[in-house]
């Protein structure tokens, strides 16, 4: 087995361990393998805490072609000036050290029968237990008029990175009253009420360097996550400036040019300076690659994140079709911990505990207004079944609603430390 | 709530110096008010005892981390041992950002940015530390140990491996390090206190929906293994 050595640029205590391992495997040492693709909230998560619990007894390795991850969640806070982007970049370089082999490579595909991975770099890593969390990708031909080589036109910012700064970078260019446009994304999809809360970023940034410049979106959906929160905040903040075109009203209907920066609504054409298209989603590539999808989502048992193609191959967060969860960075990471669980179960005999999951998604509307969606879950032999949950209610008390806020950061603050240690 | 002489006392003298409560010292019964934000750690009055954070009596003029009996964070030990004393200056400041102050505090708290707030308490405080031998009779103001919960809920001995992988849940917003970035850390509390309050949850006394909605589906023993495991984490 040759292993590329670009491979091993970057973290380097991970890379000394890495070269020394294939070659222990070679001869046949009896340490369990557990190969990790994608390094977000499920994959950073799970890589972490089997390789902290098992304290050594696994071999844990990482693949993930960033060197910096950037994180979607909290992302519109950059938009809106909240944040900078240096505050949602993470380096790996904490996992590293924490035990986990750090791979800066592309998985290219999954031999399922021999039980290995193949690295765009060359070479390939077997495995005993293979966990996917790839997040997402778009599907083509979803909104006529755009496919992924149009994104630096009219991009989707919906991964973390250059395409949110590319989107900041346009937004800022708009001319004095202009038009942004959001193509909203059918379900299910990444953050369902990202694309409500990016609206209000947009607002909150364009009230102060552009007050005249109008906000569109055209929605395929009747409805939206959080919708009466967003709404009441829309007309106490941004009153006039945001236009939700839903279902009912031909939002589904729509096209764009990107080329001539147009969006056609229901017919209608309209001329606009940003346009945001987030299309519909599906699995991450690798996990189609890998023959564990169906549709557009790899189906999971709810009791350990195990596939219901492969019991030994995992799917994590935004690319797995679990049930009644949304795909959210919180419950990635809320996966992930009962996946390690059972597979270091699986692997050395360590005590499995029954499966329990949780999720809550907080929002920023304007300056110290938050709200929060949240909801415990467990697991059926059907699905991830809600529980129980919650959501802020309308009218709440602005001391409320900064507190929820002040409770959003803490929350970042966690669940990062929680992925990265 | 009945008032001690001495904070009378003290009160008459700042009015006298014509300071009024925009400087130094503010007022006690606001202070009364402010001191709510400590209570779920911090106990003063008569009878007071050390919960998750040290009793007050007596902080003006004690050395910092020098009350027998409490987890305090090293940084806070090699505080006292440098020589830090607990006086209106540096109560002020470690009170309006505790970690710029003590950088490894295990008091988990944001601080109070408002001056005057500050003031408002730290008149209180002082109340209870011009003249520690009389220490007013009033009941002890914290209510983090307020309740009437099962004595065989509290003596249930939590499994700590079981704790550790359900404490994974709450460490995806508590950072195990204790550190507060907005939601309060919660290593190292007495088992009690942790007991406590999760129930103060399930029953819905304390108001944070998130956590009635954690809280409200754990098992007593559930609740007894979470505990186990933060008393233990540094």
């Amino acid at each position: 087995m040759t292993l590329n050595r670009r491979a091993f640029i970057g973290t380097s205590a991970a890379a000394a361990v890495t070269l020394a391992a294939p070659g222990v495997f070679a001869a046949g040492h009896g340490k369990p393998r557990v190969v990790v693709i994608g390094g977000g909230a499920g994959g950073a998560t799970a890589a972490r805490y089997i390789a902290k619990d098992s304290k050594g007894a696994v071999d844990v390795t990482l693949i993930e072609p960033t060197r910096m991850y950037y994180t979607c969640f909290f992302s519109n806070l950059y938009l809106g000036g909240f944040k900078e982007m240096d505050d949602l970049g993470h380096s790996y370089g904490t996992l590293a050290a924490g035990g986990v082999n750090v791979i800066h490579d592309w998985a290219t595909g999954v031999d399922r029968a021999a039980k290995t991975v193949a690295l765009a770099g060359g070479g390939s890593l077997p495995y005993d237990k293979l966990i996917l969390s790839p997040g997402i990708d778009f599907v083509e031909g979803a909104v006529e008029g755009w496919d992924v080589s149009a994104q630096n036109a009219m991009p989707h910012a919906y991964k973390g990175g250059s395409q949110t700064e590319l989107l900041k970078a346009q937004l800022m260019a708009m001319p004095e009253g202009g038009t942004f446009a959001m193509v909203a994304p059918p379900n299910p999809f990444r953050c369902p009420p990202g694309p409500y809360e990016r609206v209000s970023m947009v607002a909150h940034f364009l009230k102060a360097n552009n007050p005249t410049a109008k906000i569109i979106i055209a929605d395929p959906k009747a409805k939206f996550s959080k919708q009466s929160l967003f709404q009441e905040g829309w007309a106490n903040y941004y009153e006039g400036m945001v236009d939700w075109i839903g279902e009912d009203f031909g939002g589904g209907n729509v096209s764009v040019d990107p080329g001539a920066m147009t969006v056609t609504i229901d017919g209608e054409v309209t001329q606009v300076d940003v346009c945001n298209v987030i299309p519909a989603m599906k699995a991450g590539r690798i996990a189609e690659l890998a023959g564990v999808t169906e549709g557009n989502w790899a189906p999971v048992n709810a009791a350990d994140m195990s596939t219901k193609a492969d019991p030994d191959v995992y799917v994590l967060g935004d690319a797995s079709q679990q049930g009644d969860m949304p795909k959210s960075g919180f419950s990635a990471n809320s996966q992930a911990k009962v996946c390690a669980n059972a597979v270091r179960g699986a692997l050395t005999g360590s005590k499995v505990f029954p499966a329990k999951f949780s999720n809550t998604c907080w929002s920023l509307i304007d300056t110290n207004d938050g709200v929060k969606v949240g909801a415990t879950y467990e697991a059926t032999d059907e699905k991830i079944a809600k529980v129980d949950g919650f959501i802020s209610a309308t009218g709440e008390a602005a001391d409320l609603r900064r507190a929820t806020y002040e409770e959003s950061e803490g929350w970042y603050a966690g669940i990062t430390a929680d992925m990265f240690g | 709530m009945r008032w001690p002489l001495q904070s009378a006392l003290s009160l008459a003298a700042i009015c006298a110096a014509g300071m009024a409560w925009s400087n130094e010292l503010g007022d006690p019964e606001k202070g009364a008010d402010v001191f709510r934000k400590c209570t779920s750690c911090h106990e003063i009055g008569e009878g007071a005892k050390n919960r998750v954070g040290p009793h007050l009596n007596g902080i003006f003029g004690r050395p910092a981390g020098a009350v027998a009996d409490v987890k305090y964070s090293k940084s806070m030990i090699r505080a006292g041992d440098d020589g830090l004393i607990w006086t209106e200056k540096t109560l002020d400041a470690y009170i309006e950002n505790p970690k710029a102050l003590i950088s490894k505090t295990r008091m988990s708290f944001r601080g109070i940015k408002d001056i005057e707030e500050r003031s408002h308490l730290l008149a209180y405080l002082r109340a209870y530390s011009d003249n520690p031998s009389d220490i007013p009779e009033a009941e002890p103001t914290a209510t983090g140990t307020d309740h009437d919960l099962d004595p065989a809920i509290l003596a249930i001995q939590g499994d700590p491996e079981y704790g550790e992988y359900l404490a994974s849940e709450c460490t995806t917003c508590h950072q195990s390090s204790g550190a507060n970035d907005g939601i309060p850390g919660i290593s190292g509390w007495p088992t009690q206190d942790f007991v406590v309050a999760m129930y103060a949850y399930k029953r819905k006394l304390r108001p944070h929906p998130v956590m009635q909605m954690m809280a409200g589906r754990l098992s007593d023993e559930e609740v007894a293994a979470i505990a186990a495991y933060f008393r233990d984490l540094e």
